[in-house]
């Protein structure tokens, strides 16, 4: 691979080692959710750096608009009202792919190289390679890959990865007015969360804390939440996301040993026919037969 | 075209093309859907043009071979029901397969081991059909939770289904004068005497 930020460290249905000898910093991209105003300015960045038109929709009643992730619409800001403590509060989560280091869409992908993770943490699809099943949908623990009416591929946030690729920031991250999106090295990140939770903690939000959750191997897209203990607080952001048991048995071990299976039973066949001979119809079968036949 | 007009028929015309439609859909459900099944086995979407078009084409030749199981099923369950006899027999089937038929029991149009393969492919085909719905993303977006499910469930129903039908063209192969039931229709009197001695009774009054 040609660029280093574009080293591949997973590929999905690949049984084979990634080149590694390389070593790339992870990146990260930090969302605070106790400084974000809800302008939708990451929204319209997205759609302008990535070329994405959505079609113009309805009002639903409420601020989200549009009103989910769509194949054309990346990213999407979710408002809850909820109330905490006797107060209202109004909580805005820029809603997208996770980029999940242990990610369910590449686990449950069956085409190869349709979904790939950089070393340096970015899950990015490759549409050329995508045959649009929809396991993706079926293996993400939060519901973001869209399946194109279109053309039938998957689609999702890439992180940019191509602005990453040569030393940009997401468009989401450099268009943000308030500097609610933050972009780095995982490490800094985490840093620079550190010193936001302290802040939000001297002013009274006890449970604030970072959202990186562990069952997926931590995220590349992490949350600075006031209420991290319940994350589902945030337009039902899960609280402890892992990829599904059903999704880990149908793509564990047992399918190649399913496979090897299979094969036992196709060479079983064989050997038994060669060890045992075949089932021939008897020469005293055909006698008594004939004899009856004359009867 | 008779062959020698003493032998027997065992299937008509409309049976053998009927289980002839459902063996050629379940060679290239089976084919496409191990592609999806493990990498291994990918390249075999260019059998298909493609992995796109393999993913395309499955799930419709899928209801296809639903269509005409359902139609060979009401052909042939009555035949397929299990008597004690039957029971029987598969008791003793490590015999059998050992090669060895004298102590086997009386058998008629079936013998418990095709009949347990009969139920046993019916509730594949019923399995991989409800689960194979169930996750045609292209058609259908039912809770992700019955999905999930269905995707473990048509794997190892495919996968079950395959191997039980290894053993069905094995066990047609093994026993010489099999195949020729599902190209002409027709069984030898000494085939028939051999292995469904109740059916050849019945058949020829001997
Ligand atoms: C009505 C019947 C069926 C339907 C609707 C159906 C549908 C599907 C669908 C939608 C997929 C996902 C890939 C795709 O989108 O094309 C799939 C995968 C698969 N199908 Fe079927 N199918 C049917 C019957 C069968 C049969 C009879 C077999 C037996 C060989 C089979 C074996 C498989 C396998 C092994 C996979 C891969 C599963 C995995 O990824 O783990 N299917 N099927
Ligand atoms: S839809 Fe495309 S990206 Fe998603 S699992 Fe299928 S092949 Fe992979």
């Amino acid at each position: 691979m040609a660029l280093q930020s574009l080293d591949i460290a997973r590929r999905s249905a690949t049984t084979t080692p990634a080149p590694g000898a390389r070593q790339t910093t992870e990146v990260a991209k930090l969302i605070d959710v106790s400084t974000c105003i809800g302008c939708k300015a990451c929204q319209v960045a997205c759609m302008e750096w990535n070329d994405l038109r959505d079609e113009v929709g309805n009002c639903v009643g409420v601020y989200d608009n549009p009103a989910d992730l769509t194949d054309k619409t990346w990213t999407v800001m979710r408002f809850a009202e909820v109330e905490q403590g006797g107060r209202l509060e109004w909580l805005i989560r820029k809603d997208g792919c996770m980029h999940c280091a242990d990610p369910g869409c590449l686990k449950a992908c069956p085409a190869p190289g349709a979904i790939i993770q950089y070393a340096n943490g970015i899950v990015d699809f490759h549409q050329e390679n995508c045959i649009g099943c929809g396991y993706c949908v079926t293996g993400c623990p939060f519901n973001i890959p869209r399946i194109s009416k279109e053309d039938s591929k998957a689609y999702k946030c890439s992180l940019c990865s191509d602005r990453v690729a040569v030393g940009q920031a997401p468009a989401c991250v450099k268009t943000c007015p308030t500097g609610a999106i933050m972009f780095g090295s995982k490490e800094q990140m985490k840093e620079h969360a550190d010193k936001r939770i302290r802040d939000l903690k001297s002013r009274g939000f006890a449970n604030a804390g970072l959202y990186d959750p562990q069952g997926v191997g931590g995220t590349h897209v992490m949350y600075v939440l006031h209420h991290v203990d319940k994350p589902q607080l945030y337009s039902d952001l899960p609280k402890d996301p892992a990829i599904s048991p059903l999704v880990s048995l149908w793509k564990g071990m047992a399918k190649p040993l399913a496979s090897l299976a299979l094969g036992a039973v196709a060479l079983g066949s064989l050997f038994h026919y060669v060890m045992k001979g075949p089932n021939e119809v008897s020469k005293e079968s055909e006698r008594e037969a004939e004899k009856e036949e004359s009867q | 075209m008779i062959r020698d007009p003493k032998d027997l028929q065992r299937y008509t015309p409309q049976e053998r093309a009927n289980h002839w439609v459902v063996g050629i859909s379940f060679i290239l459900l089976a084919l496409s859907g191990l592609a999806f099944f493990h990498p291994a086995f990918y390249p075999l979407t260019y059998l298909f043009g493609g992995g796109t078009w393999a993913r395309i084409l499955h799930p419709y030749i899928g209801v296809f071979m639903a269509f005409f199981a359902v139609l060979m099923y009401l052909r042939f369950w009555r035949l397929n029901v299990m008597t004690k006899t039957d029971k029987e027999w598969l008791d003793r089937i490590g015999e059998m397969v050992d090669g060895n038929d004298h102590n086997m029991p009386e058998q008629g149009k079936y013998n418990g081991g095709q009949k347990a393969m009969f139920w046993a492919l019916t509730v594949c085909v019923v399995l991989l059909t409800i689960s194979g719905v169930l996750i045609w993303r292209a058609q259908f977006s039912p809770p992700i939770g019955l999905v999930r499910f269905g995707a473990v469930v048509h794997a190892v129903a495919g996968v079950v289904m395959i191997a039980l039908i290894f053993v069905h063209v094995y066990a047609a192969i093994w026993t010489k004068g099999t195949i020729r039931a599902m190209w002409y229709g027709t069984v030898t009197r000494a085939w028939a005497r051999q292995h469904h001695r109740a059916w050849y009774r019945e058949t020829t009054g001997k």
